[in-house]
């Protein structure tokens, strides 16, 4: 393994090691050399769903088990390798980076979610990757609900170096994504963000404000946003799922980024969110300032959700 | 998915076809829906564990009450024991603020990156203010997110009350001090501290939440915590309580379709009341905590209470009023269907209702089949408004060439006019039957009880 990646798995190891650690214990508590019988197969299924994977999956991963091994004497650290298979098996071709379409001036990336799941800062940590790489980057503080969410906006772009559009607070979101492009493409800008208030999914005006967004976006040219980025936290629950579900539903999410892997919860529910609607996971986010974005890999949260090292 | 607890026990009481008391197999097979139903509501595992065993205990051996099902029987021990835990035997004075300090008395919140705090703290303010007659201070202590300072600032001016001038550079435990000092010199009633979201696991963070503790001696310690909050709940609680001290719980973004098992996780593994929900985004929505709305929702049996509420809140009582007359005199008109389909609008369009009734699992399929959707709404409302007074009042008038009129009117079709007068004609049968089932009949059937076939489009 390179010393790229090396460097980047332990990156990313500490911030999801805290996440693994209890379930590591569990597993380890459960195996060590145990039978794999049908108690022993409960509690794992249990281990998984305390990591908040959903009942049916954590059944099927499990069930795997069963199958190949059951009746066998097993070692934890066997058995959290095969689980880790399984796991990233799933997550395997959900794994995609976000790729600019360099010729795309601006690429649109529309960024929406559930209020407080870290919206503003994943565009912060997005806007410095791509001003670390030289792009033009574009702003909109697409906000104008919340309090001093344009002025928290502004202090990234000074922070990042790039161009923030804004109007004030009560101003109209559609018509200032609509601004915000004409400039963006004016200035022969790389990419612009679109930041978004946070609206729960079950709210139908606000969703239809989420689409009107797009409407007027579509109307400029058929293929913007050319990205939709549903940001989940991963302290969420199973509400992920119908997170996921509606804001697709509703505004056609391409991607997924999963913010707040650094603490202690482990975003079990990208498992059955991968295997139900196959979105792309383009990252994960373990900390609050611009750097703290990381590539999601699936082998890696797999993994390290595994308690195992490399 | 999420089927609610009682249509799941159902199945497997259908299945087991028994009568009688709870025999031990009975209560164990519907201990493992339960377990389920819980798991599903993002109860963390340990909790569920603990409540699980204490359901049996009190089940087996029950007497199944002649009139109800062992189904019904086994959900009202279970709901009864999750709003006993949800409470906690907590009267009204156990979740009100404890303001009994000499002043200012100070209320500090904590918790998780995002959880609502800063808007709890503007919520709680305002409460304090008009309810309780208070002179309050906000102090924000964030310097941590950009810009969370200033948006304390202009929640506090939106809630008419003071909120302590910004110094930039100045660190938390300084900005405490002068807090205090002005609270104390300017005469405040009580001063609350918003501070920065913090991992419960970042050690250098936690130490100085709970530096600014020792140093501000808060009456009350909430953790704002988000409904939708998974397994971790648990980790997040205990963490705060044993290194800060939590007083009381805020649960925020209850107005969202989550079930809030974290509600009930929290509680159990803190002991500490919820003492309010967060219900919206607006500075009004603080309401107390009640214990048997979120028992319901987590067992899926859908938030009656809520749903009833907001109805008494956004129906027009005398509109409500003058239809109940009419029902009772048989002359429900399409006047009548027009100011309902408005206020069906009114209170959150169809989407905004599903998560709330009860029984909705079961005809979630039927409504998405027959297509009612909002956009549905908006069509027959147009419908309605193209038609004369005449028509609305007496629909037997609506011969053909009078619906082509109003299709071309509206920017619709006949065979949409059919439906919804076929709609009208059902609903009129649906009121009739209402009416026989009375109140206590709704709540027992939910709206399944009332769709009738037609309504299958
Ligand atoms: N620990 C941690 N905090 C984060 C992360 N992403 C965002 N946050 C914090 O979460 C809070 C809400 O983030 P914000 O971007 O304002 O959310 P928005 O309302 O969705 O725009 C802020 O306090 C952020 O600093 C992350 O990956 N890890
Ligand atoms: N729908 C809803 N949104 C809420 C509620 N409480 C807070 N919010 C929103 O959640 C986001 C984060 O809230 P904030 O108070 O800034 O969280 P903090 O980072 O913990 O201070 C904002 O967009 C708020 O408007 C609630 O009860 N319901
Ligand atoms: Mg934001
Ligand atoms: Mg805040």
């Amino acid at each position: 393994m390179s010393e790229e990646r090396g460097g980047w798995l332990s990156r990313l190891k500490s911030g999801l090691s805290r996440s693994s650690q209890r379930l590591t214990e569990g597993i380890s508590s459960i195996f060590t050399r145990r039978k794999l019988d049908d108690e022993t197969l409960g509690e794992l299924e249990e281990l998984l769903i305390a990591a908040d994977m959903s009942i049916g999956i954590a059944e099927e991963v499990t069930g795997k088990l069963r199958r190949t091994r059951f009746n066998q004497e097993v070692a934890p650290e066997e058995i959290r390798q095969a689980l880790a298979e399984e796991v990233a098996r799933l997550l395997e071709p959900v794994a995609k980076p976000l790729v600019l379409n360099p010729a795309l001036k601006p690429h649109v990336i529309l960024v929406v979610g559930v209020n407080g799941s870290g919206k503003t800062t994943t565009i912060a940590k997005l806007a410095r990757q791509y001003r670390d790489a030289g792009k033009t980057v574009f702003l909109a503080a697409g906000d104008t609900f919340r309090a001093a969410a344009v002025e928290q906006l502004k202090i990234w772009g000074e922070r990042t170096g790039s161009t923030v559009i804004a109007r004030g607070q009560g101003a109209d979101a559609a018509g200032l994504a609509f601004d915000a492009y004409q400039e963006a493409k004016a200035a022969g800008a790389d990419v612009l963000l679109i930041d978004t208030a946070g609206r729960l999914q079950n709210k139908t005006d606000l969703m239809a404000e989420l689409q009107k967004i797009v409407r007027v976006l579509k109307k400029v040219e058929a293929a913007l946003p050319h990205t939709v980025l549903l940001v989940l936290d991963a302290t969420t629950g199973q509400n992920a799922h119908s997170q996921a579900e509606i804001f697709r539903q509703i505004v056609g999410v391409t991607g997924i980024v999963m913010t707040k892997l650094d603490g202690t919860a482990r975003g079990g529910v990208l498992v059955s969110l991968a295997e139900k609607y196959g979105i792309p996971i383009h990252a994960v986010g373990v900390g609050e300032t611009a750097e703290d974005l990381r590539p999601f890999s699936a082998d890696a949260f797999a993994r390290s959700l595994m308690g195992l090292e490399k | 998915m999420f089927d609610s607890l009682s249509n799941r026990l159902s199945d497997v009481f259908d299945r087991l076809r028994r009568h009688g008391a709870l025999s031990e197999t009975d209560v164990a097979t519907a201990l493992r829906e339960i377990r389920i139903a819980l798991l599903e509501a993002d109860v963390a595992l340990p909790v569920v564990k603990d409540f699980v065993n204490a359901v049996k205990e009190k089940a087996v051996g029950q007497d199944v009450v002649r009139s109800v099902s062992p189904a019904q029987m086994v959900v009202k021990i279970v709901h009864d024991h999750l709003v006993e835990t949800l409470g906690g035997g907590a009267d009204a004075a156990s979740s009100a603020l404890n303001l009994n300090a000499v002043p200012p008395v100070v209320i500090m919140m904590i918790g998780l990156q995002g959880s609502g705090k800063t808007t709890s703290a503007a919520k709680i303010a305002r409460h304090l203010r008009l309810r309780e007659r208070k002179k309050v201070l906000l102090v924000s202590l964030d310097v941590q997110r950009p810009a969370a300072q200033e948006q304390l600032a202009v929640l506090a001016k939106q809630v008419e009350v003071e909120s302590l001038p910004i110094v930039a550079g100045e660190r938390p435990i300084a900005i405490t001090k002068r807090a205090l000092d002005v609270g104390r010199r300017e005469g405040y009633d009580v001063v609350i501290l918003d501070t920065a979201g913090r991992l419960h696991i970042d050690e250098a963070l936690m130490s100085e939440v709970a530096a600014v503790r020792d140093v501000a001696q808060p009456t009350e310690s909430l953790l704002v915590a988000d409904a939708m909050t998974g397994q971790d709940a648990v980790n997040v609680a205990k963490a705060f309580n044993d290194r800060i001290g939590v007083t009381g719980i805020v649960l925020t973004r209850v107005d969202g379709d989550a079930r809030g098992g974290a509600a009930l996780s929290m509680r159990a593994v803190t002991q500490k009341p919820i003492k309010f929900m967060g219900v919206g985004e607006k500075i009004d929505a603080l309401e107390p905590f009640h214990a048997d709305r979120i028992a319901g929702r987590i067992l899926g049996m859908g938030d009656v209470v809520s749903l009833v509420e907001k109805a008494a809140e956004t129906v027009d009582r005398e509109e409500a009023e003058k239809l109940a007359l009419k029902l009772q005199k048989g002359g429900f008109d399409l006047d009548d269907l027009a100011s309902q389909l408005k206020q069906l609008r009114k209170m959150g369009g169809m989407s905004g209702m599903m998560g709330m009734l009860p029984g909705i699992a079961k005809i979630k399929k039927q409504i998405e089949g027959a297509n009612i959707n909002d956009g549905m709404i908006k069509r027959q409302e147009a419908i309605l408004s193209s038609m004369t007074k005449q028509e609305r009042k007496n629909p037997k008038l609506l011969n053909a060439s009078r619906r082509v009129r109003i299709a071309s009117g509206s920017g619709t079709s006949v065979p949409e006019i059919n439906r919804l007068l076929k709609q009208y004609q059902d609903m009129a049968h649906m009121m009739k039957k209402a009416n026989k089932l009375g109140k206590k009949g709704l709540m027992r059937h939910g709206l399944a009880g009332l769709m009738p076939g037609g309504f299958r489009g």
